[in-house]
């Protein structure tokens, strides 16, 4: 099977994370790994295992456009603005892994069909990747008037970009709960925890149902349906129990173990976005590669 | 009355006391409440949810009333008192903040765990620009070592917090470790120092009064004892305590008396006293608004709270993780039908 070529832009933990996962990728070529730190553990790890790397970031990249047709923006939210300006330009597909929020949200399990041209995506939060599809899976059984999601992540696994804005993680999650969730009212809430050794990322989905009746047993069949689907990118996801109903209200609890690959295991955070960002780009190519197969 | 005051007293009733009544305040009693605590001369006096601004929610229990509309109530009334608002970042945000501010809040008490100052600066920063008077407020600090308090109270003023706060929300610091604690800030900040009790292991006045005599000048207390758990120090006995020591706090005792028995009593559901359920907060270490709900997980699941509560001590569980007490119910539920098979 043909591949489509891509590129990472970003040396940090996630782009070296997503370095390890697209090596496994039956559909998709890592070629490039773009920094701007030659000296970064990132970028170092590239070259050892063969990559081409840049360490003048998209200056360098944009030079070698044909290097990549799909890249992975997990800069900052700052320099992604910028870069989706001149990728877009350059007719490249981006996957934006920061809250900076050019393009249309995706989850891969509601709303990837609709984006597979797309020229731009953002991925949301990682309390979003792990909470929006249950209330996806809520909201197709019976409307969801409300759904409020609280991510509890290891201080461990929480980086200092996401610690100085920790606003835009709330009010990003929140919108993506009522934009791809489906919910009519979002709202989330984020918890540090320093215990040691560091807890995996838990995910605590709250939501008032509309309608007299609760349709608890099909409610149920959506959730743990979701949670497989989910499960086929992020191994880690899982129920950590089963729903709990109270009248009008459901709350569902989750856990994501990371893979393991680059960040530590407990970091479920992390891994969901970068599995998110590989699956959305699977998808994107095997696109590409019908299309061309059809024309 | 004097305005001369050697500690300076946030009355947190009408915040911390929101858990304790399931976050029913009315604008009726926040206004009562609130004006005759201006009259009695409290300096400073926090309305909010009791999770801060934005606490309305399934997690924490929605308010029946908005705080904005009950900020916005007490402001209305207070002539000398200032109002102060909470907030928790990942809970609250910079735009509730700045409403609070637009509808007469004067004080800002940007509240962390102990451990994880640095998500704070941008509240902290947004505070000082809106003109507020800010307190950084580090939760949960029985959980980490005092070197720990020390560099977290820091980072809060190099933000820019006028004070920094040693929080024990969990009712559980034994005085020796207020003491270290207080100390150590002292030495280190050039800040005010505060501190806030609860009355779980009946040590908030002990504890109250130990941290002012190392140096802490901003001090909390619940009228009556409505705050979470077992309440706070109960105000209008600090009042009367601290006079007879002889430190001024400027505040009317008799207004305080008559404030606690004729407004703030009809409002409890039940008297504040260190019950079981509040006695296991202070000795597990566990956040002291989880006791209505584990309270009534227990009840769900037909088990003992303070089992659900001490397993969530021996979890490390932070302030806000309320979700975790259904968890941790279900399991020992579930760990229990095991063992009696």
């Amino acid at each position: 099977m043909s591949k489509v070529k891509v590129a990472v832009l970003g040396s940090g933990n996630i782009g070296t994370d997503l370095m390890i996962k697209l090596a496994r990728s039956e559909v998709l070529e890592l070629t490039t790994v773009i920094g701007i730190e030659p000296e970064s553990d990132g970028l170092r790890k590239a070259r050892e295992r063969g990559y081409i790397t840049i360490d003048n970031g998209i200056k360098g990249f944009l030079e070698r456009p044909e290097l990549a047709d799909i890249i992975f923006d997990a800069t900052s939210a700052k320099a992604h603005i910028r870069h989706a300006k001149l990728l877009k330009e350059a007719g490249k597909q981006v996957l934006d892994l920061t809250p900076a929020a050019v393009g249309p949200f995706v989850v891969p399990t509601v709303n990837l069909i609709e984006h597979l041209n797309a020229e731009n995506i953002n991925l949301i939060t990682c309390g979003g990747q792990a909470t929006i599809p249950m209330v996806h899976a809520v909201n197709r059984v019976q409307p969801v008037e409300y759904a409020e999601i609280v991510a509890t992540i290891s201080s461990e696994s929480a980086g200092p970009g996401t610690r100085a804005n920790i606003d835009e993680f709330t009010q990003t999650t929140s919108r993506g709960i009522e934009v791809i969730g489906g919910a009519k009212k979002g709202k989330a809430i984020i918890i540090l925890n320093p215990a040691e050794p560091p807890i995996i990322m838990r995910d605590t989905i709250h939501a008032l149902i509309e309608g007299e009746v609760v349709n608890e047993e099909e409610i149920i069949e959506s959730i743990k349906e979701m949670e497989q689907e989910v499960k086929s990118y992020v191994p880690g996801y899982r129920l950590r129990q089963e729903p709990i109903f109270d009248g009008n209200r459901i709350t569902i609890f989750i856990e994501v173990e990371g893979a393991g690959d680059y960040l530590p295991k407990y970091s479920g955070n992390l891994d969901i976005m970068t599995a998110a960002a590989v699956k959305v780009a699977e998808e994107w190519a095997k696109n590409k590669i019908a299309n061309l197969t059809v024309s | 009355m004097t305005n001369e005051r050697d500690v300076l007293i946030t009355e947190v009733a009408l915040r911390d006391g929101s858990h304790a009544i399931r976050h029913q305040f009315t604008v009726e009693q926040v206004t009562t409440i609130a004006k005759a605590l201006d009259e009695a001369n409290v300096p400073f006096i926090e309305v909010s949810h009791g999770d801060g601004l934005g606490g309305s929610s399934l997690q924490y229990g929605f308010s029946l009333t908005n705080e904005l509309e009950l900020i916005e109530a007490a402001a209305s009334v207070v002539n000398n008192s200032k109002i102060a608002v909470l907030l928790l970042p990942g809970i609250g945000t910079m735009q509730e903040l700045k409403k609070a501010a637009e509808l007469g809040a004067k004080m800002a008490r940007v509240a962390t765990h102990v451990t994880e100052a640095d998500v704070s600066p941008q509240h902290i920063a947004l505070a000082k620009d809106l003109g507020l008077e800010t307190v950084g407020f580090l939760m949960m600090s029985h959980m980490a070592p005092t070197e720990k308090l020390v560099e977290q109270a820091k980072l809060m003023e190099s933000y820019g917090a006028d004070t920094v706060y040693v929080v024990d929300s969990a009712g559980a610091l034994l005085p020796h470790q207020v003491k270290e604690r207080i100390r150590a800030l002292k030495d280190t900040l050039q800040i005010n120092v505060g501190f806030h009790a609860h009355n779980n292991l009946s040590l908030a006045m002990a504890n109250t009064l130990v941290a002012i005599e190392e140096g802490a000048t901003r001090i909390d207390g619940s009228i009556r004892c409505l705050g979470a758990g077992a309440g706070n120090t109960q105000t209008e006995v600090l009042v009367a305590v601290l006079d007879k020591l002889g430190i001024k706090t400027g505040i009317d005792l008799y207004k305080m008396m008559d404030i606690a028995e004729d407004l703030v009593a009809p409002i409890l559901e039940k008297p504040q006293e260190i019950t079981r359920d509040g006695l296991v907060l202070g000795y597990a270490g566990v956040y002291s608004s989880f006791l209505l709900f584990a309270q009534r997980a227990a009840k769900r699941f037909g088990i003992d709270s303070r089992d659900i509560l001490l397993e969530l001590g021996n979890r490390k569980v932070v302030g806000g993780q309320e979700d975790m007490i259904m968890d941790v119910a279900s399991e020992i539920a579930k760990r229990r039908l095991v063992h009696e098979r």
